[in-house]
């Protein structure tokens, strides 16, 4: 089994391992770096459980090996949330009850992040399919749509004012 | 922007979802103040800040030292000998700690057989012959996941091949025997009934109309997001078992793992840590579980084992699998007057059912439903065959989806053999809110109800008048357009002792409450949510009861060590029976409190009234103590002779079920040219009695839309004539995304439940029931004037095109 060292920027923070050239993103994710919020519910990169941000896209981790990364910057879940403030989509996830078990939270919220990085304001047709690779079991999506909007409408009210701190 | 501090001022306050622009008549009661949060206020989720930053904790998260890993070898046949396991090459492998073959396990005490929750028997790893495709053969223990996988591979099976058993209808002429470890070589397993046969007949036999259809509820999978599996810690010294595991009922577990494998009960632990989801799919014990708990006795370390997706859906409980044979009759009047139903239940390779005891073919009796009949006869046979054991409920109750699909479709061809609108026919046919409480001819007494109400709303909401002109006109240009309704009914939150239990242990559900001195306190319960939110809830009705603001009261279930004893959550039972038993425990604190108050004001206790959060002298509000100052007093200045403290524990025993029900309409379009079905508008009037939180339930139940909404178009377990399962990963087994599922549009009627302490009645498991029929009734509708009948769900788009096709349609 070869393996490599590879280093990768994870929440802002550069970490440099030694990893087997099989291990799956995933795993990398999870089991080397402790960072149990993204999550694994498929074997066949169909339910988006395990969502990352790569390098400014959003990716099923299962479906990489995390020598792919090397070199490259990864966003998880854990890193959204800054200083105890809550990013607009975790809060919108709160406020607009968009989670039952929470299993599929984080990777249909990084999924969320990567789409309203691309498109700030969709239309609920635009956000349905910008999470249709990720599958929720428990919700029925109708409030996951909502909690998408509420981020989106405060993400749009926080740019237009011009600041960081959007209005409440 | 939102700080974590703010998080208990961040209630928002109600605003009255999508149904709010039709006048109720139905308001969420509330009685507390925000700060309070009791019941019927919209309160977020206390849960909810560690599932939106990541810091949940399932199992697959659950890190020990020293942790080895278990992976399963499992048969690429469905029925076969074995004839021999070579395990050489995969213990020779570095990194391989052991390998547990079946006869490993009865040779440690015939730990390769355990029981069912139906007391039948099931194999955990098997010495003679597999009975499905994906069995359970060995288990591999290595130093990591990947090792443990790769030397599964190492593993070498030989086996005689022996006939599948697929059919179920082919299996009772026990040609091929399934069980022959069996006394009986049979595969007939068990035949019950329920209602009056004689008195159905006669019904029949004076009938001016009957129909008759064969509907068959195939074989789904729950698909929890998250699979199952399991950490076992098996502490060598104390002789301590630990356990995580992706259990809904965490207590019944304890004691099936201490009679199966002898380890005395108090020195096993039990922890069910955060559950991604478990619609029942995480009642039964696997294989998996006692292989990875012997796997940790062996091995001295603790050991993972968490299932593949593909291992989760080719070997798990399935749910379903009915095969039923339905005639209704009615008088000259229209009015339905019997039912008869023949059904087989085809339940694999054991009887291992998440039913309770007496009920073989669960509450499957209550399928004479909303409407009112002289008779009903209900006959149900199991029968093995040679797949995956099972019989869990999909976001059910035990075996309801059934009997409410069956009935809802069945009504609908009631409706058009007598040329009655579906809608006015049901109407005409319900129980009447004067009939309550009902006595229904199969022997259910339902608590509550007004069916009327409920549709009543749901065609308000729809505009069904509109909607039937729009078909007609669409019909004029040739486009297929669907109406479709389903009224049922429900029955939830099992229940009482005197004919509910699992395995002999009554299904009663426990709380216990204690209040500390500076007036938080700490809740524990007997049941597990897997999403439902039990934290936020479970806080509402002891600050309903107490006045304790809801923020103030820690939750705590899902570990056998400190949770009082209680049968898990499943079958909507949580509401129901552990939410009234933390109504009843809080009641016990409130009568303690009184006294105390009493001491400390000194009056009489009948002095005394309450008012939301504190005791009160009569006349005069202004001499009062708090429920805080209260339990401050309890641990420092109580009255002589008194015991200091101020908790309570209850054991809440139901005096019946509860019973939910509602009013569903969906339209649906149908391209002619594809078969492809669009379910255009869908609204839900549900009914389940008294909210606790009307967000949660919300939740619960567009949740539940989607769940009814999946079976009806997608899901459906296949197997191939040699067993083997068609559908084992989620490419091929299709759950609906955020695409598929409509927009759900919700309504609700409130009728408590007279005999629950809140009157509260459950809801997560309604739409999933409720929601199938509505559809398929649409789908048929669209196509009725063609000349269909009848569907059998799921309603894939080949169906619907070839159903066009042989009604000369589309070519
Ligand atoms: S785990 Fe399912 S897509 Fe990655
Ligand atoms: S919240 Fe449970 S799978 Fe989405």
């Amino acid at each position: 089994m070869s393996r490599h060292t590879i280093t990768v920027t994870v929440n802002g923070q550069s970490v440099s391992r030694e990893v087997d050239a099989r291990l799956l993103l995933v795993h990398f994710i999870r089991e080397e770096l402790s960072l149990t919020g993204t999550h694994i519910g498929c074997d066949t990169t169909s339910c988006g459980a395990c969502t990352v941000i790569l390098n400014g896209r959003s990716v099923k981790s299962c479906t990489a090996f995390a020598v792919q990364a090397d070199g490259g910057e990864i966003e998880t879940i854990e890193g959204l949330a800054q200083d105890g403030t809550l990013h607009p989509l975790q809060e919108g996830f709160w406020e607009k009850h968009g989670l039952q078990c929470g299993f599929c939270t984080p990777g249909m919220i990084m999924s969320a992040k990567e789409l309203l990085t691309r498109n700030p304001k969709p239309t609920e047709e635009e956000i349905r399919r910008g999470v249709s690779g990720n599958l929720c079991r428990c919700t029925g999506y109708n409030k996951i749509v909502e909690a998408i909007e509420y981020a989106s409408a405060k993400l749009q009210a926080g740019d237009d004012a011009g600041t960081e701190e959007a209005t409440q | 922007m939102t700080h974590l501090d703010d998080r208990f001022e961040q209630h928002t306050p109600a605003p009255e979802g999508s149904s709010e622009n039709v006048p109720t008549g139905d308001e969420v009661r509330i009685t507390t103040p925000s700060k309070v949060c009791g019941m019927g206020h919209r309160m977020k989720r206390k849960e909810d800040p560690r599932f939106i930053q990541g810091k949940g904790n399932y199992v697959d998260d659950v890190k020990l030292p020293g942790m080895v890993y278990m992976d399963l070898v499992r048969s690429p046949h469905a029925h076969a000998k074995i004839l021999d396991i070579d395990a050489s090459e995969a213990l020779a492998t570095e990194g391989v700690l052991a390998v547990i073959t079946g006869k490993d396990l009865e040779a440690a005490g015939n730990l390769h057989w355990m029981p069912t929750l139906m007391s039948d028997t099931q194999m955990v790893l098997p010495t003679e012959k597999v009975v499905y495709y994906a069995q359970e053969i060995c288990a591999v223990i290595a130093t990591d996941r990947y090792t443990a996988a790769d030397a599964v591979e190492k593993v070498f099976v030989d086996y005689e091949p022996l006939p599948a058993v697929v059919d179920p209808f082919e299996a009772l002429e026990d040609k091929v025997i399934v069980r022959e470890d069996k006394e009986t070589k049979t595969n007939h397993i068990w035949h019950w009934e329920a209602g009056d046969k004689a008195a159905t007949d006669a019904v029949f036999d004076a009938a001016a109309h009957r129909v008759e259809a064969s509907i068959y509820l195939p074989r789904i999978h729950v698909a929890s997001i998250e699979t199952c599996g399991m950490v076992a810690n098996y502490n060598k010294a104390t002789e301590h078992m630990q356990i995580y595991m992706t259990s809904q009922a965490p207590h019944a577990h304890r004691t099936v793992f201490a009679l199966v494998s002898g380890l005395p009960e108090h020195k096993i632990q039990i922890i069910s840590p955060d559950i991604g989801g478990g619609f029942g799919g995480k009642v039964p014990v696997y294989p998996g579980y006692v292989c990875c708990a012997v796997a940790s006795l062996v091995t001295g370390k603790p050991v993972k084992w968490i299932e593949d997706r593909s291992e989760n859906l080719q070997a798990d409980s399935f749910a379903r699998d009915y095969h039923m044979q339905a005639e209704m009759a009615a008088d000259s009047e229209g009015r339905i007057t019997g039912l008869r139903v023949k059904t087989l239940s085809d339940c694999g390779a054991a009887d291992a059912a998440a039913n309770p005891s007496k009920f073989p073919a669960g509450l499957y009796s209550i399928c004479t439903g909303s409407y009112d009949m002289k008779a009903a006869h209900v006959e149900v046979d199991g029968v093995y065959t040679t797949k995956p054991p099972g019989g869990v409920a999909y976001r059910c109750s035990f075996r309801v989806t059934e009997a409410v699909h069956m009935i809802e479709r069945m009504t609908d061809l009631m409706a058009h053999e007598v040329g009655e609108d579906p809608a006015e026919f049901r109407l005409k046919n319900f129980i009447k809110p004067e009939q309550f409480p009902y006595k229904s001819p199969t022997g259910w007494e339902y608590d509550s109800g007004n069916y009327e109400a409920a549709l009543r709303k749901a065609m308000k909401m729809i505009d069904y008048g509109a909607l039937r002109r729009e078909q007609a006109e669409k019909r004029e240009r040739g486009e297929l357009m669907g109406i479709g309704i389903s009224s049922f009914t429900e029955v939830v939150g099992a229940g009482p002792s005197r004919d509910f239990d699992i395995l002999g242990i009554k299904m009663f559900d426990s709380a216990e409450i204690r209040i500390h001195p500076t007036g938080k306190a700490l809740a524990r319960f007997g049941t597990k949510s897997q999403g439902q939110g039990h934290e936020t809830t479970y806080a509402q009705i002891v600050a309903e009861e107490l006045g304790l603001p809801a923020a103030d009261v820690q939750v705590e279930e899902g570990d056998t060590d400190t949770a009082p004893y209680g049968l898990g959550t499943y079958a909507s039972r949580s509401t129901p029976t552990a939410g009234a038993a933390g109504a009843m425990a809080a009641r016990k604190i409130k009568a303690k409190a009184r006294k105390i108050a009493a001491y400390l004001l000194e009056v009489g206790e009948d002095d005394l009234e309450w008012d939301v959060d504190k005791w009160q002298v009569k006349g005069s509000p202004e001499q009062a103590k708090t429920i805080q100052e209260i339990a401050f007093a309890a641990y420092t200045d109580h009255p002589p002779g008194m015991e200091a403290g101020l908790e309570a524990t209850d054991y809440y025993d139901p005096p019946n079920l509860t019973f939910p029900f509602g009013s569903y309409i969906c339209v649906v379009d149908i391209d002619k040219g594809t078969g492809e079905v669009h379910v255009r508008r869908f609204v839900a009037v549900d009914d389940c009695g008294n909210i606790i939180n009307p967000m949660i339930v919300e939740g619960q139940i567009e949740g539940g839309l989607t769940m009814g909404l999946a079976p009806a178009l997608f899901e459906e377990i296949v197997y191939d004539e040699n067993g083997q399962n068609l559908s084992g990963t989620l490419a091929d087994y299709l759950l609906p995304t955020a695409v598929e599922s409509p927009k759900w549009e919700l309504g609700k009627t409130i009728t408590p439940s007279p005999h629950h302490p809140l009157g509260a009645k459950g809801v997560g498991e309604s739409p999933t029931v409720g929601a199938p029929p509505a559809i398929a009734n649409a789908v048929v509708d669209a196509l009725w004037h063609l000349g269909v009948r009848h569907l059998d769900i799921p309603i894939t788009p080949q169906k619907v095109w070839q159903a066009l096709r042989d009604n000369g349609v589309t070519d």
